[in-house]
């Protein structure tokens, strides 16, 4: 096989980019293009997946196989075809409204199968393409178009989600941060089975200013790193151990001043493609379908 | 030494068992129809058994029943009303006592009728002894002592497994009674129960002691023959609705070289389709039990964007909700086909009992403008042929088909004339390559204003699709006014010139009244109108398989009749729409009984219009 080598420019589609200026989806779309060379695919090999959003426009900015289908439903789509198509690099691009809230299930379901999904979630804590309303990663007490009041639903924590649902690889990166975004996307891009990663990304026109903590200081965004201790929190960090990764999800900006970003937890088991895979060829090892047999199976009788 | 008992001929029985879930009333009937089949009888079957799995024994809501018609002639339908009926217990013969026809055939299991079972029921007499079933000829057998009796010097079987045995005791006795051949049930037993030879020891000494109870005992005097039908010259064999459907798809996947994938989550009455095609993975067949309904159809349309045949199969309950993935398969335009094996509703309903409601949602059940291709099987062997049509103009015009069956078809059960696969007519399919122009992924080929199938892995055909209007062609967004119109007419277009052939009548000389049927009503129909013509009457009858787009000369055959009778198991849903569209005066016979229709009622509807 010749060494594939296709340069950012590769990636780009023909389609104007149409977020709103300033949207953090911009430095995603820049980073997500600039790390694909790196699979060494040819670009037909590569599907994007998304779902309803402000984020599930991202398709139609990449020059691979793309669809834009249905709020929630893009796990299952590429499932479909993950399943079907081993040959294939498939990536879903969702959002906090469209992973978490309409398409929770799918989401839970396609990790806990390992689907051979890579699944990347922007997380901006709002309702963007609606124009505002509160999500189910907004805080509680958050104002918005449809809690002028200040919401009263308690936010999910997506990571410790996606750990409870039997994820097998869940991380979280930044924006802005093209290197530790990238680093990240070079891990799940490697992780056989289904890899969550959640993304953090600023809506500056209903949500500004989320993760300025972050995002404008450079220094404050800390690491983990497997079999390091993270930050002064005495958690040294294992990526295989699931209670490791479950306490280190819940470490937060607001109530511990130090937020983790990479991966939280990597680790092997079969994928859900793989063992389907390998029933469909255990069964064709023993026996080629015959449709005339089948069809004329059972009890027969002839009528002359 | 028994004495040969006199045979009496018969031209057609119908038998109905019935007893308490667990009593194996569906294994019995079962067997009885494998055994009639094989005698070479026509045959139509009709299980009919509640949800619950196992309702309190010998209540009245846990009567299960498999009613079997057999005859030496061409039949079309399970039968009206049972002329024998087999009762294991008092609520079994209070549920099913009313359709037994007068002067009918009454065997009872006498043990089971104690006072406690009697109370269940609701009896405050005891029928066997208050003179109750004096119009019927009642043979009143003690099925159960008898069972544990011949049972006793059988080793390591429990006092509970003898009597559950005698639902064998009673095959015994029906085969015997009406000269079916036994060895294809010895067989079956000893097969069924080959990791427990005592409990197979003790199944068949329960049939064989049935058997022998008919040949010896006063209480039956003669014996009955039916002869074989005349039916197609061929090698036949029984199948439900579901398996037909199932071996359809298998049929279509090879007919077209496409995988099949097929996404489904469990619901009666279609749950059977997907257990089906996950024992035949030696055909390549994918089977993806979902997390939910959404995610099957999602997960079916995944797999058709990547190039395999996507099949999502659910019932009602579990169509509605995937109403938002056919939509966008819809604006996809990618090949799916999606089968509602229908039931009595609204909402959860009555889940093993068929209806023909859903016509109107799937037909238009969706957002805006958003035209799917509809057919219906009529039979259970025909929904082999129609799942195969339903791939065929899925793949041919890249577009969500929906193929209707219901409870009845999918569980009932017909001699099928087993086919010829390599006479089936293969489905071309051809993906897109790239040519070294500029690719359109809304380009239509102008005989079937399919687009191309561009399918991942295709170099040099990187495209993205999706939910938002497209433009013509290039496929990419638009929200341009004229654009959307353009593209709605294509769409509408699309489906309106799939071709489906002209639509066949049997007509009769001199007849001015159409029977316009479609779906699972075939059979009660069709013998409807034959008893009608049999009594002197002429009509016509036209079945329809295709509800989107009407045969092209529909409305032409409407429009020779002077008066048209549409029977439906809905409150007049074709009705609506043949009214509509051809503007003729059409009359509806409607009954949602969650029962198939009695030839009876549509041959009474008929005459009504004559």
């Amino acid at each position: 096989m010749t060494e594939v080598k296709l340069t950012i420019k590769d990636f780009k589609s023909d389609q104007e980019v149409r977020w709103c200026p300033g949207c953090g989806d911009y430095a995603i779309l820049a980073a997500v293009q600039g790390f694909m060379p790196e699979l060494g695919l040819e670009r037909e090999k590569i599907v994007f997946i998304s779902g309803i959003g402000c984020a599930a426009r991202f398709p139609y900015y990449m020059q691979t196989y793309g669809m834009h289908s249905i709020h929630g439903r893009a796990p299952a789509i590429a499932t479909g075809l993950a399943v079907s198509r081993p040959d294939l690099s498939v990536w879903v691009v969702s959002g906090d409204g469209d992973a978490l809230s309409i398409g929770g299930n799918h989401l839970i379901h396609a990790l806990r199968r390992n689907v051979n999904l890579k699944i990347l979630m922007f997380n901006n804590r709002i309702y963007g393409l609606t124009k505002g309303q509160y999500s189910p990663t907004s805080g509680q007490g958050k104002v918005t178009g449809s809690t002028p009041m200040g919401s009263v639903d308690f936010p999910f924590n997506p990571l410790a989600l996606a750990l409870g649902a039997g994820a097998t690889f869940v991380a979280r990166a930044l924006d802005v941060d093209k290197p530790g975004l990238t680093s990240v996307l070079r891990r799940a891009a490697t992780h056989n089975g289904a890899a969550f990663v959640e993304i953090f990304q600023n809506c500056n026109i209903y949500n500004d200013g989320e993760f300025d903590y972050i995002r404008e200081d450079k220094d404050a965004r800390t690491y983990l790193e497997h079999g390091r201790e993270f930050g002064s929190t005495g958690i040294t960090h294992d990526e295989s151990d699931f209670a490791t990764a479950f306490a280190l999800a819940q470490l937060s900006w607001e109530a511990d001043g130090v937020l983790p970003l990479g991966v939280f937890r990597d680790v092997e088991r079969d994928s859900y493609d793989e063992l389907v895979r390998a029933q469909l060829e255990h069964a064709q090892a023993k026996r080629d379908g015959d449709l005339q047999a089948l069809v004329g199976s059972g009890d027969t009788w002839t009528i002359a | 030494m028994a004495v040969a008992k006199p045979v009496e001929q018969l031209d057609s029985v119908v038998i109905r068992f019935a007893g308490d879930s667990g009593d194996g009333m569906q294994l019995t009937g079962g067997r009885f129809t494998s055994e009639t089949a094989l005698s070479g009888n026509d045959l139509a079957t009709f299980p009919d058994f509640p949800a619950e799995i196992r309702a309190p024994a010998g209540s009245l809501p846990g009567v299960s029943g498999f009613q079997l018609h057999f005859a030496d002639h061409d039949i079309l339908t399970p039968g009206d009303r049972p002329d024998v009926l087999v009762a294991m217990n008092p609520a079994a013969l209070k549920t099913n006592l009313r359709d037994l026809a007068n002067g009918g055939t009454l065997i009872v299991d006498t043990d089971a009728f104690t006072d406690r079972n009697l109370k269940k029921a609701g009896y405050e007499s005891n029928p066997l002894e208050d003179g109750s079933l004096g119009d019927y000829q009642l043979h009143a057998v003690p099925l159960t002592s008898m069972t544990v009796g011949a049972l006793k010097e059988i080793e390591g079987v429990t006092a509970r497994e003898a009597e559950r045995a005698k639902n064998m005791f009673a095959l015994g006795l029906m085969s015997w009674l009406y000269g079916r051949p036994v060895e294809s049930t010895t067989t079956f037993i000893e097969t069924k129960f080959a990791k427990r030879p005592e409990i197979a020891a003790a199944n068949l000494k329960a049939f064989n002691t049935g058997y022998h109870f008919g040949e010896t005992s006063e209480a039956f005097a003669v014996q009955y023959e039916v002869k074989p039908a005349k039916l197609t010259p061929g090698r036949y064999r029984q199948i439900t609705g579901n398996t037909a459907l199932s071996y359809g798809l298998l049929a279509a996947s090879k007919l077209s070289g496409l995988d099949l994938f097929l996404g489904a989550y469990p619901i009666t009455p279609a749950s059977s389709i997907l257990e089906e095609l996950a024992k035949h993975k030696a055909f390549g067949v994918r089977t993806f039990q979902a997390e939910d309904e959404i995610a099957a159809a999602g997960a079916a349309l995944g797999a058709s964007f990547g190039g395999a045949l996507g099949v999502t199969t659910s019932a009602g309950p579990g169509i509605v909700l995937k109403a938002e993935t056919i939509g966008l398969g819809v604006a996809l335009e990618l090949p799916l086909v999606v089968v509602d094996v229908q039931r009595a509703g609204p909402s959860t309903g009555m889940p093993t009992k068929p209806e023909q409601g859903d016509l109107l949602m799937v037909l238009f059940g969706r957002n805006s403008e958003s035209p799917v291709p509809v057919l219906a099987a009529g039979t259970p062997g025909d929904c082999f042929y129609a799942a195969i049509e339903a791939a065929r103009v899925a793949l041919t015009y890249r577009t969500p088909v929906y193929l209707l069956s219901d409870a009845y078809l999918a569980n009932g059960t017909e001699p099928w004339l087993i086919p010829s696969i390599d006479e089936l007519e293969p489905i071309p399919v051809e993906f897109a390559r790239a040519d070294g122009g500029e690719f359109l992924p809304y380009k239509r080929d102008p005989d079937t204003l399919a687009r191309p199938w561009a399918i991942p892995g295709t170099p040099g055909l990187e495209h993205r699709i999706g939910g938002l209007e497209k433009a013509n062609e290039t496929g990419n967004v638009s929200y341009d006014p004229e654009n959307h119109d353009l593209m709605t007419q294509l769409r509408a277009q699309k489906v309106a010139g799939i071709r489906v052939g002209d639509q066949p009548v049997d007509h009769q000389e001199g007849a001015d009244v159409l029977v316009l049927s479609w779906g699972g009503t075939f059979g009660p129909v069709h013998a409807g109108v034959r008893r009608v013509r049999a009594g002197g009457g002429k009509v016509a009858h036209a079945h329809l398989r295709w509800l989107n787009p009407f045969p092209a000369n529909l409305g032409d055959v409407l429009r020779s009749y002077e008066r048209i009778l549409i029977p439906e198991m809905n409150l007049g849903q074709l009705l609506q729409l043949v009214r509509a569209r051809y503007l003729v005066d059409a009359v509806g016979y409607n009954r949602v009984t969650g029962k198939p229709f009695k030839a009876g009622d549509v041959a009474d509807a008929v005459e009504a219009l004559l």
